[in-house]
């Protein structure tokens, strides 16, 4: 389906996220924010929900901290019980001190990683990804906001391009995408 | 939008503007290298280069090519490796517990800091890989079914956990620092003019396009990492403390060592960060991110870290007498007065004296003070080390096999390489990757930098902030 898209460019975060305030209370719908850096207290103007990641990240951590208890309680006490200066080695409670290091490492390891494994994935930031910012300036000192049509319908696009030039922008753009 | 007192020093010099940043950092990366980088990497590659001459006949002939004998079978080896691993706390430290503690003044050294940790790591994983002798059986340190029997590692012993502790390590901070690039990847990709270069940077920066979802997820990411990577900094010199700590030899089998390993690795890694930090902000052209202020909180790091150090080398001098074990009252005794009683007082001098002189507050925002002070520290760290290792072996129980330690020159070809190595890595990160961290750094500049912070707030609270 093709669409039409508005690309609002600011110069000014501050002024960007006041015209977001503005749009959204007439009922405009904006659909993307691309800036240089994370402007604070965007993502609730524009509905954007707080990112899950940081429960999954609890739960890879938590399959790692079992990973290594399971893994290591098989490989000590199961498997191969070994003598160390005679320390009990047929049951891992008594023994569990010497294995809190590497527990405590499997479950960083595997929080972390797991955590940013699946930022790559959602964000779909991957090696050989082509940008998709609208303006190359947007990674340096530059703004922009996108409003579709489509997803606007209330609005003319008069409209949403006269309400757009009152809140400060320094250029505005549209484009046809399919 | 955070507001501070106008009485703080700003953290960003002069009259910049967002776009003055992306070119204050990016100049450097898209301009041709300046001569003395290509003088300096020269060297550094050459002694590089020596180092892995040295490793290589090492592996050929194997480690009796070392100084070690029978009393000291555990020298230099070693020693580099804690120094390295040491040296290489002080990135993730900046960028993780600062984060926490919410300190901006991070933002302009966390990026090179990190990097200087990662290098440095990779320098200390090399020494017990090479001691192993024979590295293509590296892989058995890990826990792996094998052919020799149902045998595995064991996870009784604190040597598998640095095992898993510095690799874990190596790798969450490789993670941490390149999601911090990724955003400034994409500021160099845009700019590219040359195609080889835009190609490079579009491949490293996957692609990001700075959407509003993505700097939120970016944000908790940064968050939850810096939270995961704070107890494992503290983990993993603590684990490597318990390499000698756990053992029974006189002057290793001490339960300080671990809150005195880490205090010591900070204390290194932030002089090694001074270090760098003080030659790399003249030579790219930063003294308006990274000034006196930087340099006067990490000195302030130092002077406390070295205070902690200072007082665990009494407080385990003390104990070896409070004890009435004579074992370990020899040990310290031998340490202060016998044969390597000069390596002790250098120890001494550099790590406890030293850093107490930043108390005063010249002293401390001096640069040329503190870059001779950091490169002192350095020394005293590697000796602290070498008096922990060497003369805690060198006169065991049996004084017929007492010994002295002298290094060969391939001890000595391995750990300078190591250095040159070092330098070749950070110089070419120098030359090919932003040295600020651009997003974190424009993130700060309304609310720390000089133009801003002292400006009349035109954003529409006049009325209420107009004191600010």
């Amino acid at each position: 389906m093709s669409d039409k898209v508005i690309y609002a460019m600011y110069d000014d975060d501050e002024v960007l996220k006041d015209g977001a305030k503005k749009l959204v209370s007439k009922g405009v719908k904006i659909a993307e924010v691309f800036s240089p850096f994370p402007i604070h207290g965007i993502d609730p103007i524009i509905g954007i929900k707080n990112t899950r990641l940081g429960i999954m990240a609890f739960i890879y951590g938590l399959t790692g901290l079992l990973l290594a208890t399971v893994g290591m309680r098989f490989f000590m006490v199961t498997d191969w019980p070994m003598n160390i200066g005679g320390k009990p080695n047929f049951s891992y409670l008594d023994n569990i001190l010497a294995f809190i290091p590497i527990t405590f490492e499997f479950t960083v390891l595997c929080a972390a990683h797991g955590m940013a494994i699946t930022y790559m994935l959602r964000n779909k930031t991957l090696p050989g990804m082509p940008a998709q910012n609208p303006d190359p300036r947007t990674t340096d000192d530059k703004f922009v906001m996108e409003i579709r049509l489509s997803e606007n319908a209330n609005f003319s696009e008069s409209d949403l391009q006269t309400w757009l030039k009152e809140t400060g922008i320094i250029e505005l753009d549209q484009k046809e995408i399919n | 939008m955070h507001k501070e007192a106008a009485i703080r020093e700003p953290l960003i010099l002069g009259h910049k503007t967002y776009h003055d940043i992306t070119e204050d950092v990016c100049r450097p990366i898209e301009d041709k290298a300046p001569k003395m980088w290509y003088i300096l990497f020269g060297i550094a590659l050459i002694i590089g280069l020596y180092g892995v001459g040295c490793i290589l006949y090492l592996l050929g002939t194997g480690v009796g090519v070392w100084g070690l004998n029978k009393t000291i079978g555990w020298a230099w080896d070693i020693t580099n490796f804690v120094w390295w691993v040491g040296i290489g706390h002080a990135g993730t430290l900046i960028s993780a517990v600062l984060l926490l503690f919410r300190q901006k003044w991070r933002m302009a050294i966390n990026r090179s800091a990190e990097a200087m940790t990662i290098f440095a790591v990779f320098m200390a994983g090399l020494f017990p890989l090479i001691h192993m002798g024979r590295l293509w059986l590296g892989y058995w340190v890990l826990p792996l079914p094998n052919q020799f029997g149902s045998l595995w590692v064991n996870f009784n012993s604190p040597l598998l956990w640095d095992v898993f502790a510095i690799s874990t390590y190596l790798s969450v901070s490789l993670v941490f620092w390149y999601i911090g690039l990724i955003p400034d990847f994409a500021t160099i990709r845009d700019r590219a003019k040359k195609p080889i270069s835009k190609k490079m940077y579009s491949i490293l920066s996957f692609g990001w396009s700075g959407r509003a979802k993505h700097w939120n997820r970016f944000e908790l990411v940064s968050l939850v990492l810096a939270g995961l990577a704070t107890p494992l900094v503290f983990s993993v010199h603590s684990i490597v403390s318990f390499d000698f700590a756990t053992s029974v030899i006189p002057g290793w089998h001490t339960t300080i060592f671990p809150p005195y390993f880490v205090a010591g690795a900070v204390f290194s890694g932030f002089a090694m960060v001074q270090t760098l930090m003080l030659v790399m902000r003249k030579a790219m052209g930063l003294e308006a991110y990274i000034h006196t202020r930087h340099v006067e909180y990490m000195n302030i790091v130092i002077m406390v870290t070295g205070s902690i150090v200072g007082t665990a080398y009494i407080t385990e001098l003390f104990i070896s007498w409070y004890s009435g074990v004579e074992y370990e009252a020899y040990a310290f005794f031998n340490r202060a007065t016998g044969p390597y009683w000069w390596a002790y007082w250098a120890m001494m001098t550099c790590n406890v004296v030293s850093p107490q002189l930043m108390w005063f507050r010249p002293l401390r925002r001096s640069l040329l003070f503190t870059f001779i002070i950091s490169i002192v520290v350095n020394i005293g760290m590697w000796f602290e080390r070498y008096v922990i290792i060497v003369t805690s072996l060198h006169r065991d129980y049996l004084p017929s096999s007492w010994s002295m330690h002298y290094p060969s020159h391939i001890d000595l070809g391995v750990y300078v390489g190591t250095i040159g190595l070092f330098f070749v890595f950070f110089l070419l990160f120098a030359r090919y990757f932003p040295v600020l961290a651009l997003n974190e750094v424009k993130t700060i500049l309304k609310s720390s930098g000089e133009s801003y912070k002292n400006a009349p707030d035109t954003h529409g609270h006049a009325d209420s902030h107009s004191t600010h």
